[in-house]
């Protein structure tokens, strides 16, 4: 973790810019499309259940930064919602989610400060099984998680390194969702 | 239908070629309004539950006028009047509440009280729905002789004490006593214990109130008794919260050994959450050192013990001592229930701590309330047997959960409540006029609400007064000292 650039350590030099990009990131749901390439698919079944939406954030269009010093990494939001991105080594999991605007519900309430678990993410096991063993206090908030497995983490925590390209994380799956289409004509 | 998912109608355009926009149309019309018919939401109580309502109205529905409707003339509940001092970090949900309440369609109206300067009715006439989150202002009682001693305190006021709350800055808890006796075994129960015990350099620089500081600096409390009535298999604090104890600072802890028999036996099949907390608990039994330590200050859990009196001093009017019922568990695991063997013990004390639960409060004849579990009955969110009211929070699901269970429970009501408007179970087609005809009322009432702006106002001073002292703030404690910076 070394190179880990904690959101933490981030938010206390770059405070202000970080919460306008949250502040943004808050209220535009499609924020994150904005910048780059769409490849909508399967826009012609919205319908009761939304419609599902693939995007890229197009590497190419985020800075100059060869593409060899890029790590690709796929985000699932709860919805299933999948989003692909290509991010610089060392920032932690959280920050990407914010600073690409990924939409995910109420991510990072606690702004990174091991406070909460709302960037609760799941990882693939072999991706899970590299990556350096938890602290204490992470595994604390993690056992308060909604939808906790064997292979979750708190993306405040992970920070992306080059092994990690092209890894998927999941959050959790929003099963409440199920739960209220069924009690909609009580 | 996912609200997530309910983009920004310009954005939306930019991504679809004609035919794909012509196939979801009929979908967003839904959704669309004229300047007119704009769905206006009110949401009661500017606290967490509230804040996370209206943050996802805003962002699954692209018209939304949210109100929110706050009794204090300060926003954001218990994040300021509960969340401990100590715990800053937490309080950092504040920055996306700011966010919410600065949206150009939200609107903060403080110093105002519900179902007093406004009935239900009243906004319901105004706004499309009303969403009830104004939480649990009230405690369970104990219920039992001696309650109402000099020494006894709800943990909720005690709390209220130390973070601030105006109705609590009179309370001044007797603390010249050796033993304070916490009844319940929740995070409350912990937040009070480490603040009677934490070191007071820890707490100078935290936002806690001046007269608290004070009072706590002159505390004679040595030893603090943490008392449940199951066992350490049923504790309903967190983990973080023990290992902040266990960690301490000054403190060791004062265990019976004997509590945790057999428990070492069944830990292999607990859930890792319920496993890793007793693991921490039976480490602090372990490393608690036998006989008296040169640490002057203790905290420890008593299990099995319910209050049956508090004892009163020869004069009958201060706290002595506590009297507990000695209970067995039937059953296991989370559902074990505790039974009395009628045996009892007393702990000698001059202070107890109540800390059993927080308790809603109905808040308007017009809106349903369940006295039973002192909640508003509802289905998701939505008020049972009414039309056009919701609730979020403690007063949905009673008070319990950190804060991320209030966060999805709030979002669940706003996506609810979308789901409603989709389907035309919220009639939004007649125009509502929202704080139009409110704050005219209020007004006319003699209530002047306070913006989102003014409590800015507050935040520099406190923050101000907070900087001369080495404080992140120096609260305000009075609302016509808020008022009044308000309107200078």
């Amino acid at each position: 973790m070394a190179r880990c650039v904690h959101l933490q350590s981030l938010l206390s030099q770059h405070l202000h810019s970080l919460h306008l990009l949250a502040s943004r990131a808050l209220f535009s749901p499609m924020a994150g499309v904005r910048q780059g390439l769409y490849l909508p698919r399967g826009l012609g079944s919205w319908s009761s259940r939304g419609f599902s939406l693939y995007h890229v954030l197009n590497s190419a269009s985020q800075g100059n930064s060869p593409p060899e010093d890029k790590v690709t990494i796929h985000f699932v939001n709860q919805d299933g919602v999948r989003t692909t991105t290509s991010v610089t080594e060392g920032v932690s999991l959280l920050n990407v989610v914010i600073t690409k605007k990924i939409d995910i519900n109420g991510f990072g309430a606690c702004d990174g400060t091991l406070a909460c678990s709302t960037c609760h993410l799941i990882f693939e096991e072999n991706i899970f099984q590299k990556m350096e063993p938890m602290v204490d206090e992470e595994v604390d908030m993690l056992d308060l998680a909604y939808g906790l497995t064997e292979t979750s983490r708190l993306g405040c925590q992970v920070c992306v390194q080059k092994w990690m390209d092209g890894m998927t994380v999941q959050v959790p799956k929003d099963v409440k969702n199920e739960k209220m289409a069924s009690t909609v004509n009580q | 239908m996912n609200t997530s998912r309910v983009f920004g109608f310009k954005t939306m355009k930019t991504l679809l070629t004609n035919r794909s926009r012509a196939t979801i149309t009929s979908g967003l019309r839904r959704l669309a309004c004229t300047p007119s018919s704009c769905p206006r939401v009110c949401i009661v109580g500017g606290g967490p539950a509230g804040f996370y309502t209206a943050q996802h109205l805003l962002k699954a529905h692209p018209a939304m006028q949210v109100d929110i409707y706050e009794r204090l003339p300060i926003p954001f509940g218990l994040v300021r009047f509960g969340v401990a001092p100590d715990h800053p970090e937490v309080k950092n949900v504040i920055n996306t509440f700011t966010q919410t309440a600065q949206h150009e369609r939200c609107c903060f109206h403080g110093n105002v009280t519900v179902g007093k300067d406004v009935s239900v009715e009243e906004l319901k006439q105004a706004y499309h729905a009303v969403v009830l989150s104004y939480g649990a202002e009230g405690n369970r009682l104990l219920g039992v002789p001696g309650e109402n001693l000099s020494g006894v305190y709800s943990a909720k006021d005690f709390v209220g004490w130390y973070n601030g709350l105006p109705c609590n800055k009179d309370l001044c808890p007797d603390l010249s006593h050796e033993t304070a006796v916490i009844l319940g075994q929740g995070n409350v129960a912990l937040d009070v214990a480490r603040i009677l015990l934490s070191p007071l350099d820890i707490l100078t620089k935290t936002d806690i109130t001046q007269p608290s500081l004070e009072a706590l600096a002159a505390s004679r409390v040595r030893r603090v008794l943490i008392v449940g009535r199951r066992g350490p298999l049923q504790v309903a604090f967190t983990i973080k919260e023990l290992r902040e104890m266990v960690n301490l600072a000054g403190t060791r802890p004062d265990m019976v050994p004997a509590d945790f028999k057999g428990i070492a036996e069944v830990l292999k099949d607990l859930p890792r959450p319920r496993k890793r907390l007793t693991e921490l608990m039976m480490k602090a039994v372990r490393e608690a050192p036998s006989g008296e330590g040169s640490t002057s200050r203790q905290w420890g859990f008593r299990f099995l013990r319910s209050p049956v009196e508090v004892l009163p001093t020869p004069d009958l009017t201060q706290t002595a001592g506590i009297r507990l019922g000695i209970n067995r568990l039937e059953g296991s695991g989370d559902g074990a229930r505790a039974v009395a063997t009628g045996e009892t013990e007393d702990i000698e004390c001059g202070m107890v701590i109540s800390s059993i639960g927080y308790q809603s409060l109905p808040i308007d004849p017009a809106v349903p309330f369940d006295p039973h579990k002192a909640i508003i009955p509802n289905a998701v969110g939505r008020v049972l047997k009414t039309s056009g009211l919701y609730c979020s929070g403690w007063v949905k699901r009673g008070p319990t959960g950190v804060i991320a269970t209030t966060m999805n429970d709030s979002f669940d009501t706003a996506r609810v409540l979308i789901q409603d408007i989709e389907t035309g179970i919220l009639d939004i087609s007649t125009a509502k006029p929202g704080s139009q005809t409110v704050t005219p009322l209020l007004q006319k009432r003699g209530v002047n609400p306070v913006s989102f702006s003014d409590w800015e106002k507050i935040d520099a001073e406190e923050m101000k007064r907070g900087s001369v002292v080495g404080k992140p703030r120096e609260k305000l404690l009075d609302v016509t000292e808020m008022l009044k910076t308000v309107h200078s």
